[in-house]
C-alpha cells in the first residue's frame, strides 16, 4: 500500500486525501517511525486490522497469545531500543487484559502507546457488547489516555500520544477509539506534536541548585552516588561515568539503573536494595553526601525511611518534580533531564580521589564474598544454585547479553550476578514486580535489538503466567534463549514463609509439568540440566544456538537469596544469612 | 505535623476525564475531599478546580505535586484559610407558614444577611452565602423550626496572593 505522502507526491496535488479513520491510524504509526506492533484482534478493532493486512509490507504485526503478552513485548522492545513500543487490542476483555502491562510501564516509566477499539459512539454508556470503560479503568495506570470518538481527531491525538509517551519522564499512553471513528473518513494531514500547552516534560535546570550540588560534592569526605533508570532514560551514561571518574566517587545502582555503567568499572560498587550488595546498603548510612541520580527512593531501596541516610546531605537529580521530597528529603534538588544537568555540573566538579572511602566498599565486598557470593557462584554443596547458572551465562555470552528477568528469587540473583558491558541490557519489572513479564518482554527485547543475544531468566511460577507466548517465539522464530530456574516452588514467597512465617509453605509448592515437552510441543529446541557437570555445556549450546532455545535448570528447591533487608528494617540491618 | 484546612486551586485544560485523574490522586492517598468545585476561570478556555481538604501540609504538598504532573494541568497551588478569600453557598427549604408565624425566623434572615429566593404556597427558600461556620450557625438557628431540605455548595476561593497563570501560559506559548 502507498502512504498518503507517496500518493500526494505521485498526483502532485495538494488537495486533501480522504481516508478512513482506521487507515489514518496506520499512517500515524508510520509517521512516528513505528514498524512493529504487538496485538490481538477482535470486533471493535477490526477495521484497523483490515488496514494492517493491507500495509503488511510497512508495518509488522505480531500476534501475541494474550494481550498482557503484547504489552510486555512492547515494553521489552521499548526498553532495549529506546523507542516507543506499541500494543493494540480490541474493546472489553482485550482492553482490560492490557491493564497489567500499563501499570508495569507506568511505574517503570516505559514509553508505550496502547490502542484499543471501542464500541461505536452512539452505543457508549449503554453496556453494549464488549463495552468497557477502559479510559476510566486505565486512568491511574497511564501517563495520559484519551477516547477518540470522531475520525477527524485521530492525527492530532495520535501525535500527542507519542509525544507524551516518550518525552520527559516517559510512560504509557492509551488511546481508545470508537468503531465509528475507525470507519468514518477524514482529510488526513499529519504533524508531529512538539509541545502541549499545559505539559512541561523537562523542568528547566536551575544553575543555583547545580552550584549548590557541586559544592556539596566537592566538600564531601565520603560522597556516594546511587543512580537509577533516569540515567538510561536520559541517555546520561557517559556523563555519569565522567562524574564518578573525575570526582572518584563510588557509585551503586538500583535494579532499574543496572547496566548503565559496566559491571567491572572500578567505581561501580554494586546494587542497593532489599537483596542488594552489603557495602552499598550499609554504607548508605555512613556516607556524608548521598547523590541520588534519576532514582526515586523506592521502599525496596530505602528500607525504613526513619533510618535511611540520616547522617548524609542528600542531593537529588530528578526529572519529575513530584519525586522531590516524596520519600527522602533532599538538601539540594536538581530538576531536569540527567544528561543536561550532569553536563552543567561536570565543569564545576573538582578532581578527587576518595580511595580510603572506596576501600570501605572493598572491605565490605570481601565480607559479602566470603559469606554469600562464593557459595552462590562456586558452590561446594551438591544442588545447583541460581547464581552459578547466571555465572555460566555471563561466561558463555561474554557479558554481552541482554538479560530479561521475571520476578522472584531468580530475578534478584540475576540482577546480583549478571555482568554487563553495555547500557539497556537489564530488562526487569522493577516497580510493579510483575510475574509473567519476562517471556513476552524477551520477545520484544529481541525484536528491538536483533543483533544482540537475549536471555530470559524465569522462575517456574512466573513462566506459567505467560507460557502461551511460546507460540509467538515459534510462529515468528524469535531467537530468544529461555532459561527456567526450576525450584519447584514459588521461591521468593517460600523464602519469606521460611524466614517470617515459621516455614508454613502455604500454596508455594509447585507440581510442575514437563517443561521440556511443552517447549517441544511448540517446536522449540530444548534441554534440561539437573547436574553441575552438565551445566557449562548446556549453557554453551544454548548460547551458540541460532534458533530459539529453551533450557530448564533444576536448581536447589529451598535456597534463599541473601543478603536481605527484611521489609521495614534499616539498610544497616541487612542480613548476610 | 498538624492538620488544617487547605484550599487547592488547580488550573487546567478543560478536558473530559481529568476530574477522574485528579480525584484518583486523593483516593490513592486516602485523603477525603471535603469540598470540590469546578468552574471556568478568569482565563478563556481554562478550568479551575477548587478542592478543600483537611490534612497536613506535607500531604498537601505531595498531592499538589502529583496533580501538577498530570498532562492537562497547567498549575496547582495550595493555601491555608488565612491566605484566601472563600465562600460557600447554601439553600434552606422551610415550611411557608413559619415565615409568617415565627418572628424569630425573620430576625434570623435579617441578621444573617441571607436572602429569600422564593416563596411558594407550602415552602420558602432562603439562600445564604458565607464562610462554612456562618452557614453552620444559620443551620443551627433554623434547625429548631424544621428544615425540609438543606444543601451546601463546594467552596469557591480566590487567593490573596497572585496566581500568575496568564504569565505561565504565555511562557508555555513562547517555549
Ligand atoms: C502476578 C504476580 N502474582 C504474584 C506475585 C507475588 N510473587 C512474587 S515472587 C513470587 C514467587 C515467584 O516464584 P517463581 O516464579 O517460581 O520464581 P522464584 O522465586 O522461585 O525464582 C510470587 C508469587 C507477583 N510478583 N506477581
Amino acid at each position: 500500500m502507498e502512504t498518503v505522502k507517496a500518493l500526494k507526491k505521485k498526483h502532485k496535488n495538494n488537495s486533501t486525501i480522504k481516508i478512513s479513520g482506521a487507515e489514518a491510524i496506520i499512517h500515524c504509526l508510520l509517521e512516528e517511525g513505528v514498524d512493529l506492533i504487538y496485538g490481538y484482534p477482535g470486533g471493535a478493532i477490526m477495521p484497523v486490522y483490515d488496514e494492517l493486512y493491507k500495509f503488511q509490507d510497512k508495518l509488522t504485526h505480531i500476534l501475541a497469545r494474550h494481550e498482557q503478552g503484547a504489552t510486555h513485548a512492547a515494553q521489552g522492545y521499548a526498553r532495549v531500543s529506546g523507542k516507543v513500543g506499541v500494543a493494540m487490542a480490541t474493546s472489553g476483555p482485550g482492553a482490560t487484559n492490557l491493564v497489567t502491562g500499563l501499570a508495569d510501564a507506568q511505574i517503570d516509566s516505559t514509553p508505550i502507546v496502547c490502542i484499543t477499539g471501542q464500541v461505536a459512539r452512539h452505543l457508549l454508556g449503554s453496556d453494549a457488547f464488549q463495552e468497557t470503560d477502559i479510559v476510566g479503568i486505565s486512568t491511574p495506570v497511564t501517563k495520559w489516555n484519551y477516547q477518540i470518538t470522531r475520525a477527524s481527531e485521530i492525527p492530532k491525538i495520535m501525535a500527542k500520544a507519542f509525544y507524551i509517551a516518550k518525552s520527559g519522564r516517559p510512560g504509557p499512553v492509551l488511546i481508545d477509539i470508537t468503531k465509528n471513528a475507525q470507519f468514518d473518513e477524514l482529510d488526513f494531514v499529519y504533524e508531529k506534536c512538539t509541545g502541549v500547552r499545559s505539559y512541561k516534560p523537562y523542568p528547566k535546570p536551575d544553575l543555583k541548585s547545580i552550584e549548590a550540588a557541586a559544592k556539596l560534592i566537592n566538600d564531601a569526605k565520603k560522597p556516594y552516588i546511587v543512580w537509577g533508570q533516569g540515567i538510561i532514560l536520559g541517555e546520561a551514561e557517559a556523563e555519569l561515568k565522567k562524574l564518578i571518574e573525575k570526582a572518584g566517587i563510588p557509585a551503586a545502582w538500583t535494579i532499574m539503573g543496572e547496566s548503565a555503567i559496566p559491571t567491572d568499572h572500578p567505581l561501580n560498587v554494586g546494587m542497593v536494595g532489599m537483596h542488594g550488595n552489603y557495602g552499598p546498603n550499609v554504607l548508605t548510612n555512613e556516607c556524608d553526601v548521598l547523590v541520588a541520580i534519576g532514582m526515586r527512593f523506592d521502599d525496596r531501596v530505602t528500607g525504613s525511611l526513619d533510618t535511611y541516610a540520616k547522617q548524609a546531605k542528600v542531593v537529588h537529580f530528578e526529572i519529575d518534580p513530584a519525586e522531590i521530597n516524596k520519600n527522602v528529603k533532599a538538601h539540594v534538588a536538581v530538576l531536569g533531564n540527567a544528561k543536561q544537568t550532569l553536563n552543567l555540573l561536570l565543569p564545576m566538579i573538582k578532581e578527587n580521589d576518595h580511595a580510603t572511602w572506596k576501600a570501605e566498599f572493598d572491605k565490605k565486598y570481601q565480607i559479602e564474598y566470603d559469606t554469600v557470593i562464593k557459595n552462590d557462584i562456586t558452590p561446594s554443596k551438591e544442588g545447583l544454585t541460581m547464581g552459578e547458572v547466571i555465572e555460566q551465562i555471563n561466561i558463555a555470552s561474554e557479558n554481552k547479553a541482554v538479560i530479561v528477568t521475571d520476578v522472584g528469587q531468580h530475578q534478584m540473583v540475576a540482577c546480583r550476578y549478571a555482568k554487563f558491558k553495555q547500557s539497556k541490557s537489564n530488562i526487569t519489572s522493577g516497580g510493579l514486580g510483575t510475574m509473567g513479564f519476562a517471556l513476552p518482554a524477551a520477545i520484544g527485547a529481541k525484536m528491538g535489538a536483533m543483533d544482540r543475544e537475549v536471555v530470559a531468566i524465569i522462575g517456574d511460577g512466573g513462566y506459567q503466567m505467560t507460557i502461551q507466548e511460546l507460540g509467538v517465539i515459534f510462529q515468528h522464530n524469535v531467537p530468544v534463549k529461555i532459561v527456567v530456574l526450576n525450584n519447584d516452588h514459588l521461591g521468593m514467597v517460600r523464602q519469606w514463609q521460611e524466614l517470617f512465617f515459621e516455614s508454613r509453605y502455604a500454596s508455594t509448592v509447585m507440581v510442575n509439568p514437563d517443561f521440556v515437552k511443552i517447549a517441544e510441543g511448540y517446536h522449540i529446541k530444548s534441554n534440561r540440566v539437573s547436574e553441575r557437570a552438565a551445566l557449562k555445556d548446556a549453557v554453551e549450546e544454548m548460547i551458540a544456538s541460532k534458533d530459539p532455545y529453551f533450557l530448564e535448570v533444576k536448581v536447589e528447591k529451598e535456597d534463599n537469596v541473601f543478603p536481605m533487608i527484611p521489609s521495614g528494617a534499616s539498610v544497616s540491618d541487612i542480613r548476610l544469612k | 505535623m498538624e492538620k488544617q484546612w487547605y484550599t487547592i486551586s488547580v488550573y487546567s485544560e478543560n478536558n473530559v476525564g481529568l476530574l477522574n485523574r485528579i480525584s484518583g490522586i486523593f483516593l490513592k492517598r486516602h485523603i477525603n475531599i471535603e469540598g470540590l468545585n469546578v468552574s471556568k476561570s478568569e482565563i478563556e478556555g481554562v478550568s479551575k478546580f477548587t478542592i478543600v481538604v483537611f490534612t497536613t501540609e506535607e500531604w498537601t504538598r505531595k498531592i499538589v505535586g502529583q496533580i501538577e504532573k498530570q498532562v492537562e494541568v497547567i498549575k496547582a497551588y495550595y493555601h491555608i484559610d488565612d491566605e484566601t478569600i472563600y465562600q460557600e453557598s447554601a439553600l434552606f427549604k422551610i415550611k411557608s407558614d413559619l415565615l409568617f408565624d415565627e418572628r424569630q425566623i425573620q430576625n434570623i434572615i435579617k441578621e444573617s444577611n441571607s436572602q429569600i429566593v422564593t416563596v411558594a404556597r407550602d415552602f420558602f427558600v432562603i439562600s445564604k452565602t458565607g464562610r462554612r461556620n456562618e452557614i453552620d450557625e444559620m443551620h443551627d438557628a433554623l434547625e429548631p423550626y424544621g428544615i425540609m431540605q438543606f444543601v451546601r455548595s463546594g467552596r469557591i476561593a480566590v487567593s490573596k496572593a497572585e496566581m500568575p497563570i496568564t504569565n505561565l501560559l504565555q511562557e508555555f506559548q513562547n517555549q
